[in-house]
């Protein structure tokens, strides 16, 4: 394990950022903090950097006990939401500062800053002020200047939350291209669950100061452990008592079989590809369940407000009972 | 990757000049004219009878004038003084600027509030407060009366705000992850003040500092009561204009006055050259 956290809690004041976790990181791979904001995953961040203390609990990178050790000695990059730019240096002194920092030789200095400008694709933009940069370019710069000394571990305070939607996605597959290719230890914080289903090799759900679940993004989304995994991950409606997502629901316009709930179709939204129905049941006090299928389907059956249908869960759907799963 | 923010040019020169005057609307137009003429009004054509005025001597009257032992005592006393005193307020009004925003005590906005008490006070009553402090009869048994102590203690007593306000809202603005992300890079506190903080600041302390040298070369009212303005040894620039004037020697008086400008000019456009370089060089 890169990185060990065990037993940490952190409050602020009477607000309890974290309780009690336990995690384990693993060498080289790249894993998503993921959770709602306020959860305490920036948090776990800054205490594995170094820039926030926990109350209690230990911190082990590498093996290293690092519970006490400051910023400076736990040799990790760190990359902040808002680039944390030195405004007054160009480019290269920007990714050159940890290096000049440890005193490394000049001619070494400057060939692995230009190793790492062409990594990041600012090598024509060495001479630039970072106010001269836009924002993604700015966060490449950051990435670089982290990458420079070398970090034991690489550490990502929801590095794209700055950036326009466009932009946000380039990057993010560049950053996994980048992790493939750099192969450090790495851990980004961010509340975007399709980023973290996208990009990382694991995710650790965490709310409320707690860790709700930890697992490849496949099994996070198939097997969550709890409603509020499911819920965050994607989402879901309710069908006979149970979460399932809208896209597991299967529709039918004649009564197939005895498990079908039939339904009016009172809203259809179409968002691209994709046809939302908020369908309305006949049965007393069920809530209204929220159907997505594709274009395909509804021009199909010929979908449309008004019409009565039957609505069952999908063969093999994952469903949750909504009552709080215990670990 | 490579498409990402593809850099903009700037606005050529061309450019930027054609949309300013599209942008000069008639009402602009005479907003700059009144100030044009106010400033006019107010300072350049105020300067230029102090510069005629002092024309008068002629070249050689003006040498003179300037080189008389007196008037050179008192105008290296105002100048030395002067850029002593903008030194301690480097050095000081950074760091109450620095404790202003960074620590956190009981009286800290009392503390606020009295930085500008020294701008805000009548400069003779706040040399009458250094006359009662310090002056003959003084409480703390210190006399600085008719010393260059008395000159000093008054300058840098009327100096006070300038550097801490105009340092005070950089520090302020300065993101905290900035030095976040320098300590994970291996920069210790020191390292980070010196290479990270500093040079952000700079712009700032040096205008502050160009401000309180101009404010301390011209100064009168503050120093008049302690200094006792004795002649080649506590007198500064501007006692020797009054003392001319009131001698009748309007031309004198306005020679010693011209210096004091040029003087006031060479410091400013200096410390503007030190601020824009210090600024750009990143290190």
């Amino acid at each position: 394990m890169s990185i060990k956290v065990s037993g940490v809690t952190k409050k602020f004041g009477d607000f309890v950022a974290l309780d009690d976790i336990s995690v384990d990181l693993p060498k080289g791979q790249l894993t998503a903090l993921l959770g709602p904001s306020g959860g305490g995953k920036s948090t776990l961040l800054r205490i594995i950097a170094g820039l926030e203390d926990a109350d209690s609990g230990t911190v082990t990178i590498e093996g290293n006990e690092a519970t006490h050790l400051p910023p400076q000695k736990r040799n990790v990059g760190f990359v902040f939401q808002h680039y944390a730019a030195f405004k007054h240096m160009s480019v290269a002194k920007n990714v050159a500062f940890g290096l000049e920092i440890r005193k490394r030789p000049k001619a070494e200095t400057e060939k692995r800053v230009a190793e790492l400008l062409e990594l990041v694709h600012l090598s024509q933009f060495s001479h630039r002020l970072p106010a001269q940069l836009s924002g993604g370019q700015r966060q490449r710069m950051a990435l670089a200047r982290a990458l420079a000394v070398e970090p034991t571990v690489l550490l990502l305070d929801e590095p794209f939350g700055a950036l326009d939607a466009k932009v946000r996605k380039e990057l993010r597959d560049w950053l996994r291209r980048l992790h493939d290719e750099v192969h450090v230890t790495t851990v980004f914080v961010t509340h975007d669950q399709e980023e973290a289903l996208e990009v990382a090799d694991e995710i650790v759900v965490i709310n409320d100061g707690r860790i709700e679940q930890v697992g490849t993004p496949d099994q996070l989304y198939d097997e969550p452990a709890s409603e509020f995994v499911m819920s965050f991950l994607g989402p879901v409606t309710k069908l006979n008592g149970r979460l399932v997502r809208p896209h597991d629901i299967d529709v039918h316009t004649t009564p197939e079989d005895s498990l079908g709930k039939a339904g009016k179709i009172v809203r259809l939204l179409r968002v691209g590809f994709e046809v939302r129905l908020t369908v309305e049941l006949e049965e007393a006090d069920h809530p209204d369940v929220e159907v997505t299928v594709t274009r395909a389907t509804q021009r199909h059956l010929n979908l449309e407000e008004g019409l009565r249908i039957w609505v069952s869960p999908t063969n093999g759907a994952r469903t949750q009972s909504p009552i709080r799963a215990v670990n | 990757m490579a498409s990402v923010g593809i850099a903009t040019t700037p606005g050529t020169p061309h450019q930027r000049r054609t949309r300013s005057r599209r942008s000069l609307t008639p009402g602009s137009g005479l907003a700059l004219g009144i100030s044009v003429v106010w400033l006019s009004l107010l300072v350049l054509i105020p300067l230029t009878a102090v510069l005629l005025s002092a024309a008068d001597l002629g070249l050689k009257g003006f040498w003179d004038v300037v080189t008389q032992p007196q008037t050179l005592a008192a105008l290296r006393l105002t100048v030395l003084e002067s850029i002593a005193v903008t030194l301690l307020n480097v050095v000081m009004g950074t760091m109450l600027a620095w404790v202003l925003v960074r620590d956190r005590f009981p009286g800290k906005r009392l503390l606020d509030l009295f930085i500008d008490v020294p701008f805000a006070l009548p400069t003779i009553v706040a040399g009458l407060v250094l006359l009662t402090l310090y002056g003959p009869k003084s409480p703390l048994g210190m006399h600085a009366n008719n010393t260059r102590w008395a000159v000093f203690l008054a300058l840098a007593f009327v100096t006070l705000p300038f550097v801490v306000r105009t340092a005070q809202p950089v520090l302020e603005s300065l993101e905290r992850d900035v030095e976040e992300a320098a300590a994970s890079l291996g920069a210790g506190r020191l390292t980070t003040f010196r290479r990270v903080i500093l040079p952000s600041l700079v712009p700032a302390i040096a205008a502050g500092a160009a401000l309180a040298f101009a404010r301390a070369i011209s100064e009168y009212g503050s120093l008049v009561l302690l200094s006792g303005n004795l002649p080649y040894r506590t007198e500064v620039a501007s006692v020797r204009i009054y003392g001319f004037n009131q001698d009748g020697n309007r031309a004198s008086a306005s020679a010693i006055a011209a210096i004091l400008l040029i003087v006031a000019l060479l410091v400013i456009v200096a410390l503007d050259i030190l601020q824009r370089r210090l600024a750009r060089r990143g290190d």
